[in-house]
């Protein structure tokens, strides 16, 4: 088990560092930042001083190295924009990021479930054809899309939901929570349900695909055959089975509805992480966009290796024998 | 009588008509004994057996005949009452003993289950009879093996353990559908003796679903041969061997390698098996059976009775 662990921390370091690489070379191409700093009427000579106070003028695996050493302490320099440390900005941004992202997965993964679980029990009702109807809508229309006419119906037509922003929100300690106030509140629910319908219709088909799957195995019938109630073979035996591969995918779905936060973000006017590297990328603000790829990767890791141990945990023919 | 099934018809209705799988099946099984059934791939010798416990897929349904269960009709239960058969009243072992266990659960979870679903046990009670049941199908040491996980077993143990979860509520009768055809001959054997000892022991009724003339031979008293969803031939199991009645059985028993006996070459039965939507008119064997006369092109032989035996043949009609 330790061992097991310790090989993923090892490749979860390996992973970050290349990510970090590839963060570092790409956006060396992204525009010279110098040009932007100084606009167009600094001289060639003003420009080379900033280069080298700025570092900008070593060679590129020593600027990678205190880029590595620099982001294993949190600290991914100043933002060339804003002139703010970059952990500021992002640890202003987290809070409103993750939140959203928590409320879609929670609502994707706990409408997802049970309408995939209805829709393989009774594959002939009309609600399970309404409800596979529905989730093709859900993985085929863009977020975009999705938002807009939310906000359409919702925000214009109705009026009952915010279009934009995140409401009052409450400090505690250097959290920012919009879960503590009724306009907070009230403004997560369309950009939550933005967010994560694509998650939702997925995670319901998926279950769906693999419950259907699971329902014609042999232990299944044989668990039939020994007379077990319908409630014991679909939510004991067939359910467990079908939630080992579901983990998985909800896990990398749970890392991609962070990563893919910035279109929501962009069309909420949501002031998260994604907004901010929206932004940025507008401005080649490099250290903004590196700490943000880093951080999402970091996420992606930390989640699959819950993903791993989670895994680990249900199936027993993973565990290592230890007598 | 602990089974008895008359008439049994089973159809599996569809778009292009409705497909007759079994017609007319009848037999029965007494407490102890232990009745062989056999026949080819499709011949519906497992569809006989998911009948009898209710488990039929959609859309096939029972269409004519009764099944009796120690002198209660239960083809006919509602699917709750006979949910209660299946398991308590019946136990049923599978082919595929690798894949009849649920990977993410111990044995002992699954036992302990089965055994508090169908006996009115405390938790405590259920752990003492399903350690009694994993010694009594033989399993060395219960007490370590009970927390493991069915991949942790030999394919040889994980059918003993399936055996204990089909006896786990005693029932009066175990529907074993080829039970030792996915295991290594040495353990077919002692599977095989398990299965003799419970319906000596326990006085289980037996019905013993397999295509190997061999594992009937020795387990067997009376034996059932299947050809295209009608039993063909039924009698003692030394009887139906020695002096087969029915041309297909002679010709199953033709197709068995005897050591010792030198023979050129195996008999074997030409043709195939029809498919169900393409049954001759007549006899169904007809088109294979090399005795075949002018009546066998015409009319459907029903099981005579011979002694103790009965045969679908018109051989043995009376003239």
């Amino acid at each position: 088990m330790l061992a097991f662990l310790l090989r993923r921390v090892g490749q979860a370091i390996l992973v970050m560092l290349t990510v970090g690489l590839i963060a570092f070379s790409l956006f060396r191409f992204v525009g010279d930042p110098v040009v932007y700093m100084g606009g167009q009427d600094a001289t060639e000579a003003q420009r080379e001083l900033w280069r080298r106070e700025l570092g900008l003028d070593r060679p590129f695996f020593v600027q990678y190295w205190s880029f590595v050493k620099n982001a294993a302490h949190g600290e991914f320099g100043l933002s060339l924009r804003q002139v703010q440390p970059v952990s500021r900005l992002i640890a202003d941004r987290l809070p409103a990021t993750l939140e959203l992202s928590f409320v879609a997965a929670l609502l994707a993964v706990l409408a997802g479930i049970p309408m995939g679980i209805y829709t393989a029990l009774r594959p002939r009702s009309w609600l399970s054809h309404a409800l596979l109807a529905g989730s093709l809508a859900g993985v085929s229309l863009p977020t975009f899309l999705i938002g807009i006419l939310l906000i359409l119906v919702f925000s214009v037509t109705l009026g009952w939901l915010p279009s934009f922003g995140r409401g009052d929100v409450v400090q505690l300690g250097g959290w920012s929570t919009g879960f503590l106030t009724a306009s907070g509140l009230k403004s997560l629910i369309l950009p939550a349900i933005t967010l994560g319908l694509f998650q939702m219709t997925l995670i319901q088909r998926l279950v769906r695909s693999e419950m259907l799957e699971v329902l014609r195995t042999d232990y299944i019938r044989f668990a039939r055959a020994r007379g077990l109630t319908d409630r014991a073979v679909h939510f004991r035996h067939a359910l467990k089975n079908t939630l080992v591969p579901v983990i998985t995918i909800t896990g990398l779905q749970l890392g991609a509805i962070i990563a893919f936060a910035i279109i929501t973000e962009t069309v909420f006017q949501w002031p998260g992480m994604g907004l901010l590297f929206i932004q940025s990328v507008n401005f080649a603000d490099v250290p903004v966009m590196a700490a943000y790829l880093c951080l999402v990767a970091a996420f992606f890791v930390l989640i699959n290796l819950v993903v791993d141990l989670l895994y680990y945990a249900v199936d027993p023919r993973l565990r290592i024998e230890t007598q | 009588m602990t089974l008895e099934v008359k008439g049994l018809k089973v159809e599996f209705p569809s778009r292009r008509g409705t497909l007759t799988a079994l017609d007319d099946v009848s037999f029965s099984i007494q407490r102890g004994e232990v009745l062989g059934v056999v026949g080819e791939s499709g011949a519906g010798k497992s569809l006989t057996g998911l009948a009898i416990i209710g488990l039929l897929e959609p859309p096939g349904r029972i269409a004519a005949g009764e099944i009796w269960l120690e002198g209660r009709r239960i083809d006919n239960l509602p699917p709750e009452e006979m949910r209660r058969v299946r398991g308590r009243r019946i136990g049923v072992v599978f082919q595929d003993p690798l894949t009849s266990l649920n990977p993410l659960f111990t044995i002992g979870q699954q036992l302990e289950e089965t055994i508090l679903t169908h006996l009115p046990l405390g938790r405590a009670a259920a752990r003492d009879r399903a350690l009694s049941l994993l010694s009594e199908v033989g399993i060395p040491a219960p007490e370590a093996r009970y927390d493991s996980y069915p991949h942790q077993f030999s394919g040889g143990m994980r059918q003993r353990v399936v055996i204990a979860l089909a006896i786990a509520a005693e029932p009066v009768l175990l529907i074993a559908d080829e039970p030792t055809t996915a295991l290594d001959v040495s353990i077919q054997a002692q599977i095989i003796e398990l299965l003799k000892r419970l319906a000596r022991e326990r006085g289980t009724a037996v019905m013993l679903i397999t295509h190997d003339m061999g594992v009937i031979a020795e387990t067997s008293q009376r034996v059932a041969v299947m050809y295209a969803g009608r039993v063909v031939e039924i009698g003692p199991v030394h009887e139906v061997i020695r002096a087969p009645l029915h041309p297909y059985t002679a010709g199953l028993m033709g197709s068995i390698p005897k050591i010792g006996i030198e023979k050129k070459r195996l008999v074997q039965i030409d043709g195939a098996m029809p498919r169900l939507n393409a049954i001759p008119p007549g006899c169904a064997f007809n088109p294979r059976c090399p005795k075949r006369f002018d009546r066998c092109l015409a009319e459907r032989p029903d099981p005579l009775a011979v002694g103790a035996r009965a045969a679908a043949c018109w051989l043995h009609a009376a003239p």
